[in-house]
């Protein structure tokens, strides 16, 4: 295995209700840090502490469902609408009850979505679907990786306006990845810079981004 | 026409040796034009094929007049390096070998032992061995498909398998999909011999039986009992190699390990 350092001393604290935006060219680690997060990788050193507790010390699914994450991609599983937003618990053995998903359906503004395909969904609706499916596990963490990179403007800004939404009434802490600054200003309480996998900036938006 | 020009046996063995490798390298040199690049595994293959095989040849004699003990190292070194042969059909993925060692290991180990005991394979080492290595080679071969099916469709769905693991499922779940493609993909062969048998596939060991004197009945029945021992053999290998090397394709933290990129 070779030894390339692709995050390196990163740290950062982030609160309820509050987004932090990451911003960084291509190939920075910007991915990479989520991937640590909810530990998709494993980290060579350093760790997460997750409400206090070290991450080591929960088993990886019950932290994965405790952090949920939406892709560029949204990956939605073959088969209906319902069958993708009950993934999560039902790994657990839990079944979402009818009642719950269309909640969440309707959360995301998908209201009456439950049986449809996936197959015939927009992107911006597989989108809408990839956050139900992360929030029927109930997280307390949001891991948003260049979410809207896929969208056209229109639907980019619904899904933002429906992150900034279930950010602020789940009480999330999120990390939005983004490429597009104006996004991180849009959406981001902070604003962090990667540059070589390296936190090079942290602040407010309008310091670390400029006018 | 070769018999015209070379009159020994082995001579004329050897000459058609030539003329078969020559027409296999001739196909491999064709598909070039199609940027495929399998001249030099083909050509590697064809040399070591024959001087194994004449290796082997040369003291065929002796083995098979040892005593009936030995089959039992001759076919554990045969699983051996079957293990080695298929389990390079999993490049990138750690513990390969010993994952197909011990699934042909159970696999044909166990449909032999089975099947001796009984008496559907004849102990003396002249028919245990032949079966034996019949079985080990389809258990080797049916291993390599899974193992070759089994990575590329994990490195065709990496986004889908992580996005699993993201909503908290674990490797059997994520995997699940790819484990049975595979298992299903690798079984086709012996499916396939099995359903053709006796209408495509007339196999050698029944010409043999009944040039050698047995009922040409008898021979053909035996030839099912060998192709339902070939697919019984190559069922179990391809349900423990996919098993075991899904355990492989995943961290102990259930981090996907097999990823795209250069071998390590």
């Amino acid at each position: 295995m070779g030894e390339l350092v692709i995050v390196n001393d990163v740290s950062l604290a982030l609160g309820r209700s509050e987004v932090l935006a990451v911003v960084g060219p291509s190939g920075s680690g910007k991915t990479s840090l989520l991937r640590l997060i909810n530990r998709l990788d494993e980290p060579t050193a350093g760790t997460v502490l997750l409400e206090g507790a070290d991450y080591r010390s929960i088993p990886p699914r019950e932290l994965r469902r405790r952090v949920g994450m939406v892709t560029q991609r949204p990956f939605l599983f073959p088969g209906t609408v319902f069958d993708n937003v009950e993934y999560g618990p039902r790994q657990k053995g839990e079944e979402l009850a009818s009642g719950e998903v269309n909640e969440l359906l309707e959360r995301v503004g998908l209201a009456g979505y439950a049986q449809r395909d996936v197959a015939h969904l927009s992107g911006g609706e597989m989108q809408r679907v990839s956050l139900a499916r992360a929030l029927a596990n109930r997280p307390r963490m949001l891991l948003l990786d260049e979410p809207t990179s896929a969208l056209d403007d229109t639907a980019k800004h619904e899904v933002e306006a429906l992150f900034r939404s279930v950010v602020r009434q789940n009480g999330l802490a999120a990390i939005l990845v983004t490429h597009d600054q104006a996004q991180a200003a849009r959406l981001g309480a902070r604003v962090a810079v990667i540059e070589k996998g390296r936190l090079v900036k942290m602040g407010l938006p309008q310091e670390v981004l400029g006018a | 026409m070769l018999k015209n020009f070379f009159h020994g046996q082995l001579a004329l063995g050897l000459a058609q040796a030539a003329v078969a490798a020559a027409l296999a390298m001739l196909v491999m040199v064709a598909a070039r034009r199609r940027q495929i690049r399998l001249e030099g595994e083909t050509a590697q293959a064809l040399l070591r094929g024959i001087v194994q095989i004449m290796v082997v040849g040369s003291i065929l004699v002796l083995l098979l007049r040892g005593p009936r003990w030995t089959s039992v190292f001759l076919l554990m070194g045969m699983i051996a390096a079957a293990g080695k042969i298929s389990g390079g059909r999993a490049k990138n993925i750690p513990g390969a070998f010993q994952v197909s060692t011990y699934a042909i290991a159970c696999g044909a180990g166990l449909v032999i032992a089975l099947m001796t005991w009984a008496g559907a394979i004849d102990t003396a080492i002249t028919s245990l061995i032949p079966v034996g290595s019949m079985l080990i080679a389809n258990a080797m071969n049916t291993n390599g498909l899974a193992l070759n099916r089994f990575r590329a469709e994990v490195l065709a769905h990496v986004g889908e398998i992580e996005t699993g693991l993201a909503l908290g499922a674990g490797p059997e779940e994520v995997a699940l999909p790819y484990t049975q493609a595979s298992y299903q993909a690798s079984l086709i062969p012996a499916i396939d011999n099995m359903r053709s048998l006796g209408i495509v596939w007339v196999p050698g060991l029944m010409a043999g039986m009944v040039l050698s004197g047995a009922s040409p009945m008898y021979a053909a029945v035996y030839q099912f009992v060998v192709l339902a021992m070939i697919l019984a053999a190559s069922g179990i290998t391809s349900l423990i190699s996919t098993t075991l090397i899904r355990a492989h394709a995943f961290s102990p933290e259930e981090q996907l390990v097999l990823q795209p990129g250069p071998g390590k």
